[in-house]
């Protein structure tokens, strides 16, 4: 029978606090660089012109249908070949994480414009208004609010997947519990400990997304 | 501009949805101050020809002039631009069937915004004006609240409000009441003939043929497309000349026959 022995991690409480900072700080970073190129490819897929339709559906859908691991790795090693500009692990792991995390954003952020009444936008065009200004106003108040449940999904979708950044040798939680692993030879318990960490974090926020969608549901 | 040139001049109008022509050369104006209303059955093009008064809806041919504005249409011509679309709409008020307030803003916001964001007003002038508006379709004492919590009329009132802060030229009522429940549908009319007794110039399509027959000075009446007959508003209602005009008023006439046996 093995015998757990727990106490012996806490001699490696700053390296797992050093990961842990590293993982929430990735999250962050590939979130907003996720909503901002999941924005950008929402307005092209809702844009008149079909070149910026065309383009956002590919560039969606290419991120889309590979595995995230094959994006981090291809963006490390492949893409400064073709390019020409080095990458270091940091910058490939946002690049790719950001991209990825954008083409899902897209779809929800265009459901979430499409699905306001075009009665919001009638109105505020009667009343004046330019289509950007309505958008601004009218519109993306609404529909922001109307997505926040999927968008916090996928942001912890997000957050888990910033522990593929291990293979790039980013000293994110998971790499830092390799690291506790192989020096303590206690494999079980530093693998535990990482789980039960990312799902401290996860846990309380799928509730609070679950709230959300009850409080949304409920006044609509 | 003298009190005999009118204020809504559209001519030859026409409008396709595709193979449908649902405009076929409309003319039509309207005087300062007056009030027109719009009559016909559903699909008769009476909402269309509305919302291309504020190119809601853009023509294929003909023109249109509201105040000092034209805007003439052909079809290899491209359409207006963005901004001189809003800036011309700015011009106009329209109030929709089902309100279309904007429900993540309180009463007052809904009132204020376009009047800060459109015209620039800065927010304490927007306040007070926006306040005057609401106070007019008595609704001041709500201005706090979120839209969600009125009932149908008074957001049709706030509607109202809405359109009028921004000091519109004309106002254009798309079957403003058709959405109502019927103990609400007064409270609407009403506000609706005390702007009319200010002197609003206004284009009504409605179905309330009585409120058409009081309030109205003309009344538009179509069928396919066409204007099949118009005239000042107690003439056309109570003695029609076409058929299709008596037809669609013989609902209107027989129930009021039945109200006054």
């Amino acid at each position: 029978m093995y015998e757990w022995d727990f106490s012996i991690l806490w001699n490696y409480q700053w390296l797992f606090l050093e990961g842990l900072g590293i993982t929430i700080a990735f999250t962050a970073a590939t979130v907003l660089g996720g909503l901002a190129v999941g924005m950008t490819a929402a307005f092209c897929l809702l844009s008149p012109f079909r070149i910026l339709r065309a383009t956002a559906l590919a560039f969606i859908e290419v991120f889309r249908c590979t595995p995230v691991l094959v994006q981090l790795i291809w963006c490390y090693y492949a893409l400064p070949m073709i390019s020409g500009i080095e990458m270091t692990p940091v910058t490939a792991s946002v690049l790719a994480l950001s991209c990825y995390g954008g083409s899902f954003y897209a779809e929800i952020i265009r459901g979430g414009i499409v699905s306001i009444d075009r009665g919001q936008s009638e109105a505020a065009a009667a009343l004046g208004m330019t289509p950007a200004l309505a958008m601004r106003r009218i519109i993306l108040p609404q529909a922001l609010r109307r997505m926040l449940p999927a968008l916090m999904n996928q942001s912890i979708l997000q957050f888990k997947n910033t522990s593929l950044v291990s293979v790039l040798a980013v000293p994110d939680l998971v790499y830092q519990g390799q690291i506790a692993a192989h020096d303590s030879f206690r494999p079980l318990e530093t693998y535990t400990a990482v789980a039960v960490s990312y799902f401290m974090i996860l846990f309380p926020l799928t509730l609070l997304v679950r709230h959300l969608e009850r409080r949304l549901g409920k006044s609509e | 501009m003298s009190a005999r040139t009118p204020k809504i001049e559209i001519k030859g109008l026409r409008k396709s949805f595709g193979s449908l022509e649902v405009l076929k050369d409309i003319n039509l104006h309207v005087d300062p101050g007056s009030v027109v209303a719009l009559l016909g059955p559903s699909g008769s093009g009476k909402s269309t020809l509305l919302r291309c008064i504020n190119l809601l809806v853009v023509p294929d041919g003909g023109s249109i002039r509201v105040g000092e504005r034209t805007f003439e249409f052909r079809e290899s011509e491209k359409l207006p631009r963005a901004r001189v679309l809003a800036e011309f709409r700015s011009r106009t008020g329209m109030v929709f069937q089902n309100f279309n307030l904007f429900p993540h803003m309180t009463v007052l916001d809904n009132v204020i915004e376009a009047p800060i964001h459109v015209k620039g007003l800065d927010r304490k002038t927007a306040i007070e004006k926006g306040m005057e508006q609401l106070e007019r379709v008595g609704l001041a004492d709500r201005a706090s609240q979120m839209p969600d919590t009125l009932s149908g009329g008074q957001k049709q009132r706030v509607a109202i409000a809405r359109a009028l802060a921004m000091e519109p030229e004309v106002m254009l009522f798309d079957e403003a009441t058709s959405a109502l429940d019927p103990e609400l549908v007064g409270e609407v009319l009403q506000a609706m003939q005390k702007l009319a007794a200010e002197g609003m110039t206004m284009v009504v399509v409605t179905h309330e043929i009585a409120f058409a027959r009081d309030v109205a000075d003309r009344v538009v009446f179509m069928r396919d497309g066409y204007v099949v007959e118009e005239g000042p508003a107690r003439e056309v209602i109570d003695t029609p000349k076409m058929e299709a005009t008596q037809a669609f008023l013989s609902h209107f006439h027989k129930g009021a026959q039945q109200r006054t046996a």
